[in-house]
């Protein structure tokens, strides 16, 4: 098992690394902005689950983003749960209404671009419900009473915040570890090559599929949970909209899907590129999502294993002119 | 081994107006290494696909190892022993023969490691060795051709349905793969496979089943197969029976 144990030792690695970088700096722009990009890391990888390895590309993962931060600040708002405790709930809220979308779409087989749509749907759909409905504060949205202290998840500095986002994206890493080396991961991207081919051995492709899908949500509730402490704010925009879907899908394909490390790397690419671009052009509105459009359809067309491929690429293209896969997706 | 004796009966499917399967009745005995030929649209997959599970027949019946298995699942056909191949082979196209094969042994290994190193054997079985750790992608059409047996052999399978695993292979190639069949139903699989070379069907095969336009039209060793009018009329069109005994005589009778 040395593919794992060097993966393990790369996730120990990288936690220690980034906890170093937290814990010797004082800048707030850097901590800012590492915080940020590990939050969209663990976005990205939540999406990269379902996506990458089990190759069903979802438009609509804010769904379960935002019923995991509608929970996070329900739970505290209206039931008086401490926020550690609402982060679980959020998780397996999230985990639940993903189970409930995978069970309906997988049943009838759906796939592709209908999955694509299906999923935005039902985000939509959650949108429209979460500006209508008392409870969820409708238009004007949920606000956190301000209450900094540990047992409230609320930190003082963005140290606090790093240090948790760091142990969820942590945790993601160790999730996506396990997939690539267990029988479950195996079976995961087996359907995604072949479905007909896995049926044949003995997999059973629905309840794989799902199983991925309550994983990728779960995590991107999580997300949500986080977004809910950080901000203390959430509104049906914020949380259910395209925004948080095309961010976590973006980050995963520019860094590589079906990878450890391209929804990390991506995360970092495309918050030093927003960082760029925010001192290039001002808060131009909009810019953002510009040349997050212009990054993905590069990427798509001339590395469709990411970045995180482009030695991989590098080394087809030089083998074999003018033939690149372009399966678009990553090994290992 | 438990008995992987393969029933149909009576299994029809049609799709539209087109009646792919009619009525077939067969039977594929235990520890025998079985043929199933025919012409080109004869319905030879599509019979595979309702043993298998792929598609559900729109009537008769399936019976493996004496239990009904009409419609039940593929994937449950093949923890109960059934596994088939593709004539249109399906790997795994971004992973590595490793991995490929992998998939299957996992149906009776847990563990990743155990499922990657039991796959050096199945691939050793079918001459794979060599290609072990490439992209099933960059396989040659006859090497794609033995990933397809090797993942299927991978999971432990008492019954084997081959679809063409030949086709597509040149002489050699056939040469070098009938030895690998015939080894795998010597090592106790039941063995029903959908040939076009007869070669290998002559060479291979205890029992012959014919099927023409959704039908069974014969059955019989290869030789009676082979000698019997109405599969050479299936094959080579009506009449042609006929004028090959005219010629035949007409050869004897100076």
């Amino acid at each position: 098992m040395t593919g794992a144990a060097k993966d393990l030792a790369g996730i120990f690695l990288f936690a220690l690394a980034t906890a170093g970088i937290a814990q010797f700096t004082d800048s707030g722009v850097t901590l800012n902005f590492v915080m940020m990009a590990l939050y969209a890391a663990l976005l990205a990888q939540a999406w990269n689950i379902l996506g990458g390895f089990g190759g069903q590309f979802s438009f609509g993962h804010a769904l379960f983003f935002g019923t995991g931060a509608y929970i996070q600040a329900m739970a505290q708002l209206h039931g008086g749960v401490n926020p550690w405790l609402a982060l679980l709930l959020a998780v397996a809220g999230a985990a639940t209404i993903g189970m409930a979308v995978g069970a309906l779409s997988f049943r009838y087989g759906l796939k592709g671009s209908y999955f694509a749509l299906v999923t935005l749907a039902f985000a939509e759909v959650f949108r429209i419900l979460a500006l209508s409905v008392p409870f969820t504060g409708a238009g004007v949205g949920l606000m956190l009473p301000l209450g900094e202290s540990f047992a409230n998840m609320q930190f003082g500095s963005r140290k606090g915040y790093l240090y948790l986002v760091l142990g969820l994206v942590t945790v993601a890493l160790l999730i996506t570890c396990w997939l690539k080396h267990s029988r479950f991961g195996a079976y995961l991207q087996a359907v995604r090559d072949n479905e007909d081919a896995a049926r044949a051995v003995g997999v059973n492709p629905f309840s794989i599929k799902l199983g991925a899908i309550c994983l990728s949500s779960a995590l991107m509730g999580a997300g949500g949970a986080f977004y809910v402490q950080v901000f203390q704010y959430i509104d049906p925009a914020i949380a259910f909209g395209p925004g948080t879907s095309v961010e976590a899908l973006v980050a995963a394909i520019v860094g590589g899907i079906g990878t450890l490390w391209g929804p990390v790397l991506g995360a970092v690419v495309l918050h030093v590129l927003a960082d760029v671009t925010r001192n290039l052009f001002g808060q131009l509105p909009g810019i953002n999502m510009v040349i997050y459009g212009v990054v993905l359809v590069v990427i798509v067309m001339f590395l469709p294993r990411g970045i995180g491929g482009l030695a991989a690429t590098a080394r087809s293209l030089w083998n074999k002119p003018g033939r690149t896969d372009r399966t678009g997706v990553g090994r290992g | 081994m438990a008995d992987a004796s393969l029933r149909v009966k009576n299994l029809s499917k049609s799709f539209g107006g087109l009646k792919a399967v009619q009525d077939v009745s067969l039977e594929v005995a235990h520890g025998s290494l079985t043929a199933l030929i025919g012409p080109n649209g004869a319905g030879k997959t599509t019979l595979f696909a309702l043993m298998s599970g792929f598609l559900t027949p729109d009537s008769g019946s399936v019976f493996f190892g004496g239990g009904d298995i009409t419609g039940r699942a593929p994937h449950l056909n093949a923890r109960l022993g059934m596994t088939r191949t593709f004539q249109i082979v399906q790997p795994f196209a971004t992973q590595t023969v490793r991995q490929n094969i992998a998939v299957g042994t996992h149906l009776h290994l847990q563990g990743r490691h155990a499922a990657l190193h039991d796959a050096e054997r199945i691939a050793e079985q079918v001459g794979l060795s060599a290609q072990i750790d490439k992209l099933a992608s960059s396989l040659t059409v006859a090497g794609r051709k033995r990933l397809e047996l090797a993942r299927a052999l991978a999971a432990r399978p008492r019954l084997l349905l081959l679809d063409e695993v030949l086709a597509g292979l040149n002489p050699q190639e056939i040469a070098e793969m009938i030895p690998v069949v015939r080894g795998i139903a010597q090592g106790g699989v039941t063995v029903l496979m959908i040939e076009h070379v007869m070669q290998a069907v002559m060479n291979l095969a205890e029992h012959v089943w014919v099927l023409a336009q959704g039908r069974l039209i014969a059955q019989g060793s290869p030789l009676e197969v082979t000698s019997n009018e109405k599969v050479i009329e299936a094959y080579l069109g009506h009449g042609t029976a006929a004028r090959l005994r005219a010629a035949e005589l007409g050869r004897l009778a100076p």
